[in-house]
């Protein structure tokens, strides 16, 4: 073996056997490796590029020629035809809305709620932890929370979709463990300095827990963008329709079926949304997230470890 | 253990209770300390009361004839009934057979990828390489059940598809992949495979780093070649992983995504598309049976629960830390 390298946890050391040549059956191995990584990442990026492509062809050069990477035709129709009609800009609008509400929402009563349990000696502690436990054990499931909702009037508003959620168990001690981690002695100076509890919180703690605030915020954030079922369920006007909502809506009118009976009103574009469009709103509604996912990507891998672990 | 072990167990207990007992101040002048704590935990607790606690409550209605009119109070206790027709019906025999068709065809097919996907990108030496793989097969992790949807039909639907493009050009007709009832369930997988696989493998990667590299460089020496060491050492080595992950995947087997599930059912595959969460939505939620479907997934509840449970507890038989 030529070159054998063992790689751990992102480091990894060469070292040479010199003179030694590689087997064929190695290198054959080696170039095999590659090669299928490679494939799977293609695989996963190929459905979107099509997509892509797709939304600036012609309708006719999406009918006609079986496969193509490039269209032959730059056409900005079906951009030009979602900007026209709006429907999928108001969903756009809508989205954005509800994920920085959620979001701020769910920071504001997951921090508030982990900050205290994460104190070593505060009283009712077990208690408390026990009572979210069980949460996560067990729920009263979809009818009864549908109708709780309702009774609280929350049907069709954006309240339904933000503050049923406010706090994900799992994130909530995900926070409570980073907190955990922060040196007492800065507490206890600022203590002796006469910070109150909610000062330490909002001056120390926070400020010092960024990197777990922003791997948070941003699951919280994914959620709420990529929410279907929830805004399916609470949300019957078509103006506060989301993003996921409005492109379920076009993708559908072109099967034939419709979800509750009723037309998108399409305004005076009149024509019902051809191949390009759908693929065109499907790459405005992936766009967003494909924006923040550098960032995402800097934070999730910890999420998911700590998600893992008990708490 | 023997007597003077237990002995130094015991004096170390006692004086961690001392200890405890200095320490503790009356409760009283403990909450007149830190009132503000508990000002914090006030919001998120009552968060909890009311929308997961106070739907539990509303479980009472699985055992009424709840009528929205009549509300809890007024509403006919019934018993069990609604429990009875449900296991007499045909619809509970679907749903079962349906549910665990998906979660077997997962286990069978999708479990592994990850596991694999992992093994070959620990094989990797390029890190550039790697790193740039790892960041495409993340990617569809992060995009929403209605995008996945929306592609499945965009590469997948009869007219213009690009699937169906190239099926009519090599055989001359066309497959109705989106509507045919022996379709639903590869497709459901292979979303299922498309979307998570990436993103399933962190967990197994992040096993496979903590493999010390001294064992690589002594198998080496000894003569192991690549599958010598795939078998010896790095799969020992996530082999507690996989267990874990296995066990917890059967104890979630009632849990299939519902919401891609949704999205892909029609009215010609619901007979095989058809699981507990999408039933209790429609019969909950579009009809208003709501007395019949909290049962439903009163049930589903339930069994998931006792599930959860037992299998947590056997993976801490195997010595992990289970979930909870």
């Amino acid at each position: 073996m030529a070159k054998a390298a063992v790689q751990a946890g992102g480091s990894y050391t060469t070292y040479k056997r010199t003179g030694i040549k590689g087997r064929f059956s190695t290198r054959f191995g080696n170039f095999m490796i590659y090669f299928i990584c490679g494939l799977l990442a293609v695989i996963a990026l190929l459905p979107f590029l099509y997509i892509v492509a797709g939304s600036f062809a012609t309708e006719r050069e999406l009918t006609e020629r079986a496969f193509f990477i490039l269209p032959h035709e730059i056409s900005m129709n079906a951009y030009k035809y979602i900007v026209k009609t709006g429907t999928v800009f108001n969903g756009l609008k809508n989205s954005i809305f509800l994920t920085v509400v959620g979001t701020f929402i769910n920071m504001a009563f997951t921090t508030t709620f982990a900050y205290p349990l994460s104190k070593k000696d505060f009283r009712g502690k077990d208690v408390i932890l026990n009572i979210i436990i069980v949460t996560m054990l067990f729920s009263g499931g979809m009818i009864p929370s549908y109708m709780l909702i309702r009774n609280l009037k929350m049907i069709d508003t954006y309240w339904a979709l933000t503050i049923p959620g406010a706090i994900n168990a799992f994130n909530m001690i995900i926070v409570k463990k980073f907190f955990q981690g922060l040196p007492e002695e800065l507490e206890e100076s600022a203590r002796i300095d006469g910070a109150s509890d909610w000062k330490i919180f909002i001056k120390i703690a926070l400020p010092l827990s960024k990197p777990v605030m922003a791997s948070i915020s941003l699951f919280y954030a994914v959620g709420h963008w990529n929410d279907y079922f929830g805004s399916m369920i609470y949300l019957n006007t078509g103006k506060k329709f989301t993003i996921q909502l409005v492109l379920r809506q076009i993708v559908l009118m072109a099967q034939g079926i419709q979800s509750d009976g009723s037309m998108i009103d399409w305004g005076n574009v009149g024509a019902p949304p051809d191949q390009a469009v759908k693929m065109a709103a499907t790459v405005v509604a992936t766009v967003p997230i494909l924006l923040v996912y550098p960032f995402i990507q800097k934070h999730f891998a910890k999420g998911v470890m700590v998600g893992s672990v008990k708490g | 253990m023997d007597a003077p072990a237990v002995a130094t167990v015991n004096k170390k207990k006692a004086a961690k209770k001392a200890r405890e007992k200095v320490s503790q101040v009356p409760f009283r002048t403990y909450f007149k300390r830190h009132y503000l704590l508990y000002l914090m935990l006030l919001p998120g607790l009552i968060y909890f009361i009311i929308f997961k606690y106070v739907p539990m409550f509303g479980i009472v209605i699985a055992f009424q004839n709840y009528s929205p009119w009549l509300g809890i109070k007024g509403s006919q206790w019934v018993g069990l009934m609604h429990f009875k027709n449900f296991f007499a019906s045909n619809d509970f025999g679907m749903l079962l057979r349906n549910t665990l068709w998906i979660s077997f065809l997962n286990l069978v097919f999708y479990f592994p990828m990850p596991i694999i996907i992992a093994l070959l990108l620990n094989e990797i030496r390029h890190e550039r390489y790697k790193k740039v793989v790892q960041t495409c097969v993340y990617i569809p992790h992060f995009v929403s059940m209605v995008v996945v949807y929306s592609l499945t039909y965009m590469l997948l639907n009869e007219s213009s598809g690009i699937i169906n493009q190239l099926i009519e050009l090599s055989t001359g007709h066309t497959i109705d992949f989106l509507s045919s009832k022996a379709w639903f369930r590869p497709l459901i997988i292979l979303q299922s495979m498309w979307k998570e696989t990436g993103y399933g493998t962190i967990i197994f990667l992040a096993a496979l780093a903590g493999v010390d590299v001294q064992l690589y460089e002594a198998a080496e020496v000894d003569g192991a070649g690549r599958w010598r060491k795939l078998w010896h050492i790095t799969l020992p080595a996530i082999k507690s992983t996989i267990i874990v992950m296995l066990i917890l995947r059967v104890g979630s087997i009632l849990n299939t995504g519902y919401e891609q599930i949704f999205l892909m059912t029609n009215s010609l595959n619901r007979s095989v598309a058809e699981v507990f969460d999408t039933y209790v939505y429609r019969q909950g939620i579009t009809q208003g049976s709501f007395s019949y479907s909290t049962a439903v997934g009163l049930f589903k509840g339930i069994v998931g629960t006792i599930m959860v449970l037992t299998t947590n507890k056997i993976s801490k038989k195997f010595g992990e830390s289970g979930l909870y």
